[in-house]
């Protein structure tokens, strides 16, 4: 974990060659602390998806520089050889569907991430059951995901996201699913969870409802970010 | 480390069940086959067992009596016992015939063999009920698998014959039971002719100006008898002294004798690489069509399988999982799909096996050599659908 968070210069993302390349990002500067919950909103389009999938570590970058906590990992070029491990190890993931894997319980699919990555089986899912106490799901430990209801099943994501201790996490539209109530709770559980562990969250969304709910927001308009000031309740 | 392909397995252990029983079928049917493949090289390799012969000898340039027709004088047998090494020699007939058993014909080898001589080469060995030939007419003893009791009356062409004794695995080298009767009704019964046969065969003699010559009135009399008697035996069974080598006897016999001679060894393989060659390589391939079918069975529902993981495999590499951990998960439940299969087909093929018409041998090496070669298939098979899983991208779990 880091103090640092994630920050990001001069992003570029291009696609395809010559007259027909799409410039899908156009050199996106972004700073997210530790603890810090931005959003990142735009239309269609406007290379959300592609800045997502850019930190991520899922698509290659043509050109800029990504730090994550004290790590250089992109400069012009990766700087880590191991993107999986990066991924594993260093980013978490919360999806617009909760994309829990049908076949492991609550616990399991929490622990899965540390298991892959070496840890016991009975140290990671002491780590995952500790998650899920955190976000108030633990008496659904054993349940299978398709036990769960829609705003069980986004905080056993947010858990499985969380449970190697990511300096990042990045949310994919998280509430997309959820009516309003739960949307809303989703959000408060990123804000404690990125307070708590001192992560820095992006959340890609589209929803009116939690847009204001954020203290900064990044706006993504023809592959270049701009900063807003939101609303800034946040979740004090 | 959890098991991923155990996980998926218990979580929908009915898919894979089912799937697996689909699977279990084939592979119980292709171990049938291989059974019956062994099963025929048991049958050739019992029914020389049961001869107790040492040496086959047979009309020269054949490969009498069983892959060729084979033509020896009946008395031969005795120069043959003056021969060195030889203990014993006895005169056999070998006839595939329908016997009529009621309203029923079997097919059976219909085998002559000298009567009052039991556990001479030829015989029946054991018997399991009854007793053996004593007689020279009218008498059999038949493997039980011909279906015949004790005191039952049969007919072979003609004549019938009253079922004396019951022997157990004496069967021709395609399956059919054995019925051994003496030597002499064997020979009568090679060359049986029906009354109106005879009465065209007589005129035709009497027609015929070199056997109905007006000088010689006998003459018509004796060539009659003579076409109507069978003095020909298929084969002699020997049997050698103790410590003769079958090479050593067989030799003066093939260089005096002008007789062909065939060791146990030489024989096995005319019956193995000649009589039953085209029946095992048919098995054969139908053996590899069937590991064909079964490959793309277990590729094609291991595909599938993969095909609804899609997502989950998109998630899995999305937050970090490495690929050999996917290609095992693919593999293993490929394997644990091909272990339910051949459990299922093991024991579907044990419990079908007895009501085959014939005799199918099971043996334990094949099915160790099955059960890998299973295992060999569903890994190759699961091949597709890991290239597949491998090329998913992990974007595919990001919206946009």
């Amino acid at each position: 974990m880091s103090g640092k968070g994630i920050h990001i210069e001069g992003l570029k993302k291009r696609y395809g060659e010559g007259d027909t390349a799409v410039h899908a990002l156009k050199g996106v500067d972004m700073q997210v602390a530790p603890g810090e919950v931005v959003g990142l909103i735009g239309p269609s389009g406007s290379g959300k998806s592609t800045l997502l999938k850019c930190l991520g570590a899922v698509i290659d970058p043509t050109a800029g520089r990504m730090v994550l906590g004290d790590e250089v990992i992109f400069d012009n070029d990766w700087k880590v050889h191991d993107l999986q491990a990066l991924r594993r190890d260093k980013i978490g993931f919360v999806f617009q569907a909760p994309y829990l894997i049908p076949f492991l319980d609550v616990t399991d699919n929490v622990a899965l991430l540390p298991m892959l990555a070496g840890i016991p089986n009975s140290k990671a899912r002491a780590k995952a059951l500790e998650l899920l106490t955190a976000l108030d799901i633990q008496h659904r430990a054993r349940a299978m995901p398709s036990q769960l209801s829609g705003g069980e099943q986004q905080r056993v994501a947010i858990a499985r996201g969380l449970v190697n201790r990511p300096p990042v996490i990045l949310a994919d539209e998280p509430t997309a699913p959820l009516d309003s109530e739960r949307a809303m709770a989703v959000i408060r559980i990123l804000n404690d969870m990125a307070r708590q562990f001192e992560t820095a969250i992006i959340v890609v969304t589209h929803d009116e409802k939690i847009i204001p709910t954020f203290k900064r927001i990044y706006h993504i308009r023809d592959g270049v970010a701009h900063e807003e000031t939101g609303e800034g309740r946040g979740f004090e | 480390m959890i098991s991923l392909a155990g996980r998926d397995i218990l979580h929908s252990w009915g898919k894979f069940v089912f799937t697996g029983v689909g699977l279990g079928l084939l592979i119980g049917v292709t171990l049938s086959m291989a059974g019956i493949y062994r099963g025929m090289v048991d049958d050739a390799q019992v029914m020389l067992d049961n001869t107790v012969a040492d040496l086959w000898v047979v009309q020269q340039d054949t490969q009498g009596p069983y892959a060729e027709s084979s033509s020896l004088y009946d008395d031969l047998y005795r120069s043959l016992l003056n021969m060195p090494g030889v203990e014993y020699a006895a005169n056999v007939t070998y006839l595939i015939m329908q016997v009529g058993h009621g309203e029923q014909d079997v097919s059976a080898m219909v085998v002559g063999v000298t009567a009052g001589t039991p556990g001479t080469p030829g015989q029946p060995q054991y018997l399991v009920a009854g007793r053996h030939i004593t007689r020279s007419h009218y008498e059999v003893v038949a493997d039980i698998s011909s279906g015949f009791k004790l005191g039952e009356r049969i007919r072979i062409r003609r004549n019938f014959y009253t079922v004396v004794g019951l022997s157990k695995r004496t069967v021709s080298y395609n399956g059919d039971p054995m019925v051994f009767i003496p030597l002499k009704d064997a020979q009568e019964a090679q060359f049986l002719k029906d009354n109106d046969a005879l009465v065209q065969q007589r005129r035709r003699n009497a027609e015929n100006p070199d056997f109905n010559r007006p000088g010689i009135p006998d003459l018509i009399a004796v060539v009659n008898a003579s076409q109507s008697t069978n003095t020909y035996v298929n084969a002699i069974l020997v049997k050698l002294k103790p410590g003769t080598l079958p090479e050593d006897a067989a030799e003066p016999i093939r260089r005096w004798m002008r007789l062909q001679v065939y060791t146990r060894i030489q024989m096995e393989s005319i019956l193995i690489d000649k009589v039953i060659d085209k029946s095992a390589r048919q098995i054969a391939l139908f053996l590899v069509i069937l590991s064909i079918v079964s490959a793309a069975i277990v590729a094609f529902i291991i595909y599938t399988l993969t095909l609804g993981k899609i997502r989950e495999i998109a998630v899995l590499k999305l937050i970090g999982t490495k690929n050999r951990t996917i290609a095992g998960m693919i593999m293993q439940q490929s394997l644990a799909l091909g272990v339910i299969g051949f459990v299922v087909g093991k024991i579907t093929a044990t419990f079908w096996v007895p009501i085959f018409p014939k005799y199918v041998l099971l043996e334990p090496l094949d099915s160790v050599a099955g059960f890998f070669a299973v295992l060999a298939i569903c890994a190759l098979a699961s091949l597709v659908a890991i290239r597949m899983a491998l090329k998913v991208d992990p974007a595919e779990a990001i919206g946009g």
